[in-house]
């Protein structure tokens, strides 16, 4: 294979050494400093949980409850730390249960390397116990992928999956590893990639483009940011204040966005999209220049196409050329990373300050906050609501701590209503929508980030898809704080029902096991809370616990998620109720 | 946007798995493929794929962008039908024990088709054209008792040039 090759860190330096491929699969990882990976064992990949049991010292290796948590932890840990999380599995089911974290990681852009055993080669394509042909089944849910059959393929195969996975436009990388190339002995060498011929991970930023942007945005009278996940994969969030502080430009996120940018500084103005606020909604219809930094103008985000910004001259900074132009035409497309891209427009910019415009933001706000805000954050009916909760979370964490959520109106409420005021501080499922994404997800982050808060807000729909990772979270004793907001239905499906099926509840109604009783099954000390009043004290002894803390919060059954942005309408006819 | 033939030209690695990697690409917009060909090309280690695909060019200018992106994929290009030279290879066996000769030569001759292998039952023939061309004289060739007849993928040369060796020369240095 046509890769270049630098040397780095000591696991690197030591010369050839005759080692078996399962060995070497342990030692490529100890080279590229991964020091925690998940999985789950069995068949095909025995030989290499058999050297992880030798490299224990220096490897740890979680297991969890199903592979499918093993991936959603790996990707809680990349996308809290920026590094490459790391999943294992064995071939046939264990390989499958794999898919759905990976198409998760690839479309949220998560940096993972999973690695699958797979049958001896001379058994491949003969059915044999345990074979599924993984390679083609992960094709179309991967970044790259590669199948080893032979142990001297495997350092440089490895080398190219982590390069891949964490270059460029992050994604998931599966190398799948027959059992015989595992066992087969060969003479070891690490080198690390640095360069693929095929491959460009950063296209090259044109100074002329960066100077036409800026001379778009300085004659801007009424301009519009929407970033996304780029300023955080970029780790651009410095170079990003800077430029909307120094041009005045109100700036609202996209789901994968939000945290880049502490919810309370003064030109964040919320989110875009489905669930979005209410004013980047319906200016994102009458701003004159819409900026648009990395991020891809998901359907969620841009509501009908055919009646979105169509007044606005839009410039996408963009780190994946297939990105542009592929939902909404740009004006100017900015390529490059987002760090560089910001870095070379920020002395091209002119100060200002648009408090025109920006007033018209606040106005908005305002009816927001009248319409909607006020009775999620402080209801006057009986029931709690989930934003309450959130609001208590924020309150005794200091909006320190991050957010893991899952998929539903939590995780709205989630990303609506938490204060962020670290970047990397919102762990979510947003491009894939998967539920039982946040249990496991909660897990990776908090190893990968020992000392802050993690705090999973899941649905009780959700929850019960990996609640199997509550044994994980006990036997590898994990401290993540875990709410549950518990109002017995598919919430977010129970909503559309209502609003568009004639309230026709098929199959969105649960019936709940007790989820204290399951908690304390797995010795994690468990509140419920039924009352306003009981609230507050269950938040403070959550977060006060050193340990793993479940709390269920018993919400309101019926309440919806407001603003909304109907299916198929446009941004601007987003609705208050 | 209106569908129309267009050619697609994909330089790759010659990887294991790359071609389904490539065809998901088209499947996932619900792209039907008229005709594929992978061969080497014109640069040593590097293996090119013709696909032939009846859409609008907007749809694959995005797809192309999609296969580009790629990791094993060195380079994309699409061309419409009157920015390429293309031909397809078209072969017939037919059943000759009732067949006029005189005829039979006349309609190989007047269609530049050559036969290339004589049998004591059938002869095969092989025409390279266009599609138009490998219709015309399957038509002619079918009421005389046409017993196989295969066609190929298109192969073409592109008028513009595709910038491959260059795309290679350039990421290396990165």
């Amino acid at each position: 294979m046509e890769t270049q090759i630098v040397k780095q860190n000591q696991y690197l330096e030591q010369p050839n050494e005759r080692i078996s491929g399962s060995e070497a699969v342990v030692r490529c990882l100890l080279a590229e400093g991964v020091d925690v990976l998940y999985g789950y064992p069995g068949g095909a990949i025995m030989p290499v949980y058999d050297e992880l049991y030798k490299y224990q010292d220096k490897i740890h290796h979680v297991l969890t409850r199903h592979e499918q948590g093993a991936t959603h932890a790996a990707q809680g840990y990349a996308r809290i730390s920026g590094k490459v999380g790391v999943a294992i599995a064995t071939s046939g089911p264990g390989a499958t249960n794999l898919i759905t974290g990976i198409a998760d990681a690839q479309i949220d852009s998560t940096p993972m390397v999973c690695i699958t055993g797979q049958v001896a080669s001379h058994l491949l394509g003969t059915d044999a116990f345990q074979e599924t042909d993984i390679i083609g089944i992960s094709t179309p849910v991967t970044k790259w992928k590669c199948q080893v059959t032979k142990a001297s393929e495997i350092p440089e195969v490895m080398a190219k999956a982590f390069y891949i996975a964490q270059s460029g436009r992050p994604g998931p990388v599966l190398v799948d590893i027959t059992k015989d190339a595992q066992f087969e002995e060969f003479d070891f060498q690490y080198k690390k990639c640095k360069n693929i011929r095929s491959y460009i991970p950063i296209p090259n930023t044109e100074k002329s483009l960066v100077e036409a942007a800026a001379n778009l945005i300085n004659a801007a009278k009424k301009p519009m940011i929407i970033w996304g996940q780029g300023i955080i994969l970029g780790g651009a969030e410095e170079e990003f204040k800077a430029v909307i502080e120094k041009a005045g430009i109100p700036s609202a996120w996209t789901i994968m966005g939000a945290s880049a940018l502490p919810t309370t500084h003064f030109l964040n103005i919320g989110m875009v999209g489905m669930h979005g606020n209410y004013a980047p909604n319906i200016l994102t219809n009458q701003c004159d220049v819409l900026i648009a930094i990395g991020m891809r103008f998901d359907d969620r985000v841009t509501g009908d196409l055919n009646r979105y910004a169509k007044q606005a001259k839009i410039i996408h900074f963009e780190i994946d050329p297939a990105e542009v132009d592929k939902n909404v035409k740009t004006d100017l497309a900015v390529l490059g990373d987002a760090k560089e891209s910001l870095k070379e427009l920020l002395p091209l910019l002119k100060t200002n300050k648009h408090t025109k415009w920006h007033q018209k933001f606040k106005d908005l706000y305002a009816i927001e906050f009248e319409e909607v805000i006020q009775k999620d954050l402080n209801p006057t009916k009986e029931g709690l609501s989930m934003g309450e909760v959130l609001k208590e979370i924020n309150k005794q964490t200091k909006g320190e701590a991050a957010i893991v959520s899952d998929v539903g109106q939590h995780q709205m409420i989630a990303c609506r209503y938490a204060e962020f005021r670290n970047t990397r501080s919102n762990i979510t499922s947003g491009g894939l929508g998967t539920m039982g994404f946040a249990l496991p997800a909660a897990i990776g982050a908090k190893m990968a980030a020992p000392d802050r808060e993690v705090v999973a807000i899941i649905g009780d729909g959700g929850y019960q898809m990996t609640i199997q990772e509550l044994g994980t979270i006990f036997q590898s004793k994990v401290p993540v704080k875990i709410v549950v907001l518990n109002n017995e239905f598919l919430g977010m499906v129970r909503q559309w029902q209502q609003l568009f099926f004639d309230k026709r509840y098929a199959s969105t109604e649960m019936t709940n096991p007790d989820f204290i009783t399951i908690a304390k099954g797995y010795h994690i000390e468990a509140t419920r809370v039924t009352k306003r009043e009981e609230l507050a004290d269950a938040v403070s002894n959550m977060i006060a616990s050193k340990d793993p803390y479940f709390l269920e919060v018993c919400v309101e059954k019926k309440n919806n998620v407001f603003p909304m942005v109907p299916y198929g309408a446009s941004v601007s006819e987003v609705k208050l109720r | 946007m209106k569908k129309q033939l267009i050619t697609v030209s994909i330089y790759t690695e010659n990887f294991v798995g790359l071609l389904n990697r490539v065809t998901t690409i088209f499947t996932k917009r619900h792209v039907n493929i008229e005709s594929i060909t992978a061969s080497k090309s014109e640069i040593e280690n590097v293996h090119r794929y013709t696909i032939v695909v009846k859409e609008s060019e907007n749809l694959i200018e995005k797809i192309v962008k999609q296969l580009e992106k790629q990791i094993d994929v060195v380079g994309a290009f699409y061309h419409l039908e009157d920015q390429t030279i293309f031909q397809e290879i078209a072969l017939y066996k037919i059943d000759i024990e009732n067949v006029s000769e005189s005829k039979f030569k006349e309609i190989i001759s007047v269609n530049h088709a050559q036969i290339v292998e004589i049998e004591k039952k059938f002869v095969v023939v092989e025409k390279t054209g266009t599609k138009a061309d490998t219709d015309a004289l399957y038509n002619e060739l079918k009421p005389l008792g046409l017993m196989q007849f295969v066609r190929s993928g298109r192969v073409a040369i592109t008028k513009q040039s595709m910038n491959i060796s260059e795309m290679l020369h350039n990421n290396k240095k990165i």
